[in-house]
């Protein structure tokens, strides 16, 4: 199924449908709540405060204390969803998230807001590019990152119906919404496969899809065969769309995500166990320079153009073996 | 400082007094028993604590072995997860797991680790170890049951060296802020950590001064004076902040040779000083 044209479509704020599915989910369940750290608005929670105001857990600038709180909530049988700036969140409080969440195998959404380089200006403290290599280590926890409004959408209602830990990474960056089947599904743990190609595998997730479709058209045009792949969730992974990729004998990976431990780790550790091929991994190598986030796309080859490049490169890696 | 202590005046209480000494005496013996037999522990928390959880499950709490994961029931985080001896111990004494678990305690496949469970082990209601974790766990359940009008109770014990960590002051405001009636608090308060003396490292001090500006009700109280600790955590009703019991305890208590001596925090006695701590707590 191909999703041409999609990037000239109208792009969306992901974190629209994340508030409008939550409510959804909050009107047929009692047990939801929301705890933030300040971060209401910039989660864009005004209206879930206003609907449901003692539902409205609001801590203050303590995430420690945010995610700690969120395990006790748990426990005293509410479903926290845990929305605050990814940075802070996984960053600050990651041994709650260790112990208190997952070791703990607590029922609490950890809402990653504004992750990657959402943030673009205010510069590398405020950019979460590190949050999928520090969560992915931790066995147990979902870790999901959407591609579009409806995934999130999708995502949300999942996470609430699962009886554990999630980490949902919803981006602020505008994206178009991807062209789909009326029947498809979303489940955690399962990739999309949104176009077929047989000369290389380009897997991606959350803003970067739309992105990986644009670069398999470039590429069809050249003759190449691109396959995309939706991976929304870095874990658990979907290991039948891995092989299916590792079989062709190139891949890809493009996240917006640091190149080490995110979405190309993951795929790079399951291909060298079992079908050893090329792997690029597109993504950012480094604390970034002052720049806005297309300016930082632009320059570390997350766009259609550099994602194109890394595919050429793969395979032609490949053909050298 | 006035510390709480409390000579029983009533037949029912002097019984329920009783009945936690004797409890407190087999947890230190379970704990230095297990201590001695995994070759590894914290013996000196362990004793310390023992009164504090004895009075917990034997006097306070309302829990039943026979439904622990019971909405409505009360809950005990014990936040300095290091004591889980005791805390395992308390836990068979009370009927939550098998008294023969103890033995396994930290051996290959145990469901008794070196620190507690709740997957593993029925009635842990926490995965704590890390220090500063018990607050903000304890704060949210009390939210929860705040929120759902329920009426239990949510206490959590912490060390004093522990309130070091930055997160129990995160919890202590968050608590302070939302008026939580429903929590307690008790600080273990036996002056001695890994190292050293708490003053000596980092010091807590003013204690009570600090929780009481962060809008808590604070006791202080004899931590190895069941009565008193019973009179401090059941406070009149009508309460409308958080409660801090600071616990005055000697760490090692019972053991003469263990007591307030830093070496213990994670000291593993030999046979000799085992049966000379056994002969010591049967005649207390």
């Amino acid at each position: 199924m191909s999703a041409e044209g999609t990037a000239a479509s109208r792009l969306f704020d992901c974190r629209d449908a994340f508030t409008g599915a939550l409510e959804a989910v909050a009107e047929q369940d009692a047990r939801i709540v929301i705890v933030v750290n300040d971060s209401v608005g910039s989660s864009k929670l005004s209206s879930f405060r206003k609907r449901w105001p003692e539902r409205t857990i609001n801590v203050g600038i303590a995430e420690q204390n945010m995610v700690g709180v969120s395990s006790g909530l748990a426990n005293g049988g509410k479903i926290p969803f845990v929305s605050a700036a990814s940075c802070f969140l996984t960053g600050r409080a990651l041994e709650q998230i260790k112990a208190d969440v997952v070791y703990s195998k607590a029922n609490v959404k950890l809402v990653g807001q504004s992750p990657g380089i959402g943030y673009g200006e205010l510069g590398p403290t405020h950019h979460s590019i590190e949050d999928f290599a520090w969560l992915r280590v931790l066995p147990g926890l979902a870790i999901v990152s959407p591609a579009d409004p409806w995934e999130t959408a999708e995502a949300v209602k999942a996470a609430a119906r699962l009886d554990g830990p999630v980490f949902l990474r919803v981006s602020r960056f505008g994206v178009p919404p991807l062209t789909r089947r009326a029947d498809a599904t979303f489940a955690i743990g399962k990739a999309e496969t949104l176009r077929e190609g047989g000369d290389v595998a380009i897997i991606a997730n959350g803003v970067m899809v739309a992105r990986a479709l644009v670069a398999a058209d470039a590429l069809a045009e050249k003759g190449v065969g691109a396959r995309v792949v939706n991976m929304a969730s870095i874990a658990p992974l979907d290991i039948e769309a891995l092989r299916a990729a590792a079989d062709i004998g190139a891949i890809v990976t493009v996240e917006e995500h640091s190149t080490r431990g995110g979405l190309g780790g993951a795929v790079a550790e399951f291909v060298v166990g079992y079908r050893p091929c090329p792997v690029r991994i597109v993504g950012f190598p480094e604390f970034m320079p002052t720049g806005g986030i297309e300016f930082l796309f632009e320059t570390y080859g997350l766009t259609a153009a550099g994602i194109a490049r890394a595919a050429e490169e793969a395979i032609a890696l490949r053909h050298k073996r | 400082m006035t510390i709480l202590a409390s000579t029983p005046t009533s037949p029912e209480r002097a019984a329920i007094v009783a009945k936690i000494r004797d409890k407190a005496r087999a947890i230190r013996m379970h704990a230095l028993n297990m201590v001695y037999a995994a070759r590894l522990g914290h013996p000196g928390g362990d004793l310390s604590v023992a009164d504090i959880l004895a009075t917990l499950y034997f006097g306070v709490l309302r829990i039943d072995p026979k439904a622990p994961r019971d909405p409505g029931r009360d809950r005990l985080i014990l936040s300095k997860g290091h004591a889980s001896g005791a805390l395992y111990a308390t836990l068979a004494e009370a009927g939550f797991i098998p008294l023969e678990w103890l033995s396994t305690y930290m051996k290959p496949k145990s469901m008794l680790n070196g620190h507690p469970n709740r997957n593993y082990v029925t009635g842990v209601e926490a995965n704590t170890g890390p220090l500063g974790h018990g607050m903000p766990i304890a704060v949210g359940a009390a939210i929860a049951g705040k929120l759902d009008k329920a009426d239990f109770r949510v206490f959590v014990i912490t060390g004093d060296g522990e309130l070091q960590e930055g997160s129990n002051w995160e919890a202590a405001m968050a608590a302070g802020h939302h008026k939580l009636a429903n929590l307690a608090l008790i600080i273990d308060r036996n002056t001695l950590q890994q190292g050293a003396r708490v003053a000596e490292t980092n010091d807590v001090e003013p204690l009570g001064d600090k929780f009481r500006a962060f809008n808590w009700e604070v006791v202080d109280a004899d931590g190895h004076d069941p009565s008193a600790l019973i009179d401090a955590l059941t406070r009149p009703e009508g309460r409308v902040k958080p409660l801090c019991v600071i616990a005055h305890t000697i760490k090692g208590k019972g053991v003469s040779f263990m007591e307030d001596q830093v070496g213990w925090h994670h000291g593993v006695p030999t046979k000799v000083q085992l049966d000379q701590a056994m002969k010591e707590l049967s005649l207390s």
